[in-house]
């Protein structure tokens, strides 16, 4: 277990370092890249927030779609597996088996409830306008 | 094949031999050399070149240096773009005058152009008071230059067999989904269920064409110059092909280019009625919105897979950019406006 400050804390800083001291200081495509490095760490502060429950949902929604399965133990083998599983889906739906009924309504919606987890991470700010 | 970018410096001494034996002058002097951002994929420098002719004559130009950073299979050619820029502007478009075509001075392939003053990042230019009266005409404008596009000769001017175009016995349509499908699966690090429904349903309603033109490819804002009076100038022809016009009137209205102005869907600044009614005015194709909304759904996918293009960029070591690193992450935003876009023709 680390000391204080916390892993989003010190990214806390970072971002406000960027914002406050780079941005508005430095012109050009230097401080453009700033811009883009501080929203960076809004990215990766809001996945480290929301990653486990998403990985979760993500599986459960495969779950309805594909037929259920355990999920593996540990985050990395969690992903890998979710990797796989969505391969499936892709397969399924390149072969036709989503394009009309329940299937095609059960696979939009799950699809829109993982592409909405993305922006929850990536840009909340559109999903707020939508 | 990573190369690292060239210093300001030796672009500079680069230039002025180049200038120097091109002009046939007593003496070439260039100052300002800076690298400007967009074009991931390949290199735009600006420059200032006082050239004092063999006639003691001394003039000073800005100008342009446009060279690839890297070849990449299948894209446009310096030289073809180059001929590309002289064809518009005889079709009346408002391009950069070109200046010189390069030799192999810069180590890579390159051509000079005017440098036109003015504004291209989009945020400014849908923000600022400077430019409320550009926005109030742009959406017109929008629609004049892409008639004027969509009629350039590209035979008369030698480009046909330069330029990609339908695949044999294909619909532009029809081909451009295979292309950005084939590009998709040899290039996406990971599975895309969003993206494969958007493939699906684009098959499934291929619109029809008629006689394929000269499509700018990648007509939106970032890639326009702006002035307070309006647009100067339509920039970064390298993704220009023969198509379908209605892929531009498309392209010009994806959300990503309308920087959250999202009830303005023509680059931000107005509506789409009004665009189409401005480009079949100046001379356009009838506007088809059946077929428009299918090169919406098609743009969206596109861009999705440009964005996984340019990560792939970074996750291949190519480049160490953080913008190409984050680009990867805004395939979720063109993946929601696909979800958007078909529901309602997809769901059961």
């Amino acid at each position: 277990m680390q000391d204080r400050p916390s892993y989003d804390e010190l990214l806390a800083a970072v971002e406000h370092f960027l914002d406050t001291e780079i941005v508005p200081n430095v012109p050009g495509s230097r401080g453009f890249h700033a811009r883009v490095a501080a929203n960076a760490i809004r990215i990766v502060r809001r996945e480290l927030s929301n990653d486990e429950e998403q990985l979760a949902a993500e599986w459960s929604g495969l779950d309805a779609v594909l037929g259920p399965a355990e999920p593996p133990a540990g985050r990395e083998e969690l992903r890998s597996a979710l990797r796989e599983r969505n391969e499936a889906l892709s397969t399924l739906i390149r072969g036709g088996d989503a394009d009309d009924g329940e299937t095609a309504r059960k696979v939009f919606e799950h699809v829109q409830r993982t592409v909405r987890d993305k922006l929850t991470v990536t840009d909340p700010a559109l999903l707020e306008r939508s | 094949m990573s190369r690292k970018t060239a210093t300001p410096d030796e672009v500079a001494a680069k230039l002025t031999a180049f200038l120097k034996r091109s002009h046939n002058a007593k003496s070439v002097r260039v100052d300002n050399v800076r690298l400007l951002t967009g074009g991931a994929s390949r290199q735009t420098w600006s420059f200032d070149a006082t050239i004092e002719h063999a006639d003691g004559r001394t003039e000073t130009l800005t100008l342009i240096a446009r060279a690839d950073q890297r070849q990449n299979v299948g894209s446009m050619t310096r030289a073809t773009e180059y001929r590309l820029l002289e064809a518009a502007h005889a079709g009346g478009v408002p391009v950069p005058r070109v200046h010189l075509m390069g030799d192999d001075s810069l180590g890579a392939p390159f051509f000079l152009m005017e440098r036109v003053d003015g504004e291209t990042i989009a945020r400014r230019i849908l923000r600022d008071d400077e430019y409320k009266g550009a926005r109030q005409k742009m959406t017109a404008q929008l629609g004049e230059i892409l008639a004027a596009v969509h009629r350039v000769s590209i035979d008369r001017h030698g480009l046909t067999s330069d330029l990609a175009g339908p695949l044999a016995g294909k619909s532009p349509a029809e081909s451009e989904l295979q292309r950005i499908e084939e590009t998709f699966r040899s290039i996406a690090p990971e599975p895309h269920p969003a993206f494969e429904l958007a493939i699906r349903w684009l098959k499934a309603r291929l619109p029809a064409s008629g006689e394929p033109v000269l499509v700018h490819g990648d007509f939106r804002l970032g890639n326009l110059i702006i002035g307070p009076e309006g647009v100067r100038s339509v920039l970064d022809w390298e993704l220009a092909h023969v198509g379908d016009p209605m892929e531009d009137l498309a392209w010009v209205c994806v959300r990503s280019w309308r920087f959250g102005n999202d009830q303005l869907p023509v680059a931000g600044v107005g509506q789409r009625e009004d665009l189409f009614r401005a480009y079949e005015a100046a001379g356009g194709r009838a506007v088809d919105a059946t077929a428009v909304h299918w090169w919406d759904v098609f743009g969206n996918l596109r861009w999705g897979v440009i964005c996984i293009m340019q990560a792939r960029a970074y996750l291949d070591g190519l480049s160490k950019s953080v913008e190409l690193a984050t680009i990867g992450r805004r395939t979720a935003e063109t993946e929601w406006e696909l979800l958007n876009l078909m529901e309602g023709s997809v769901s059961g």
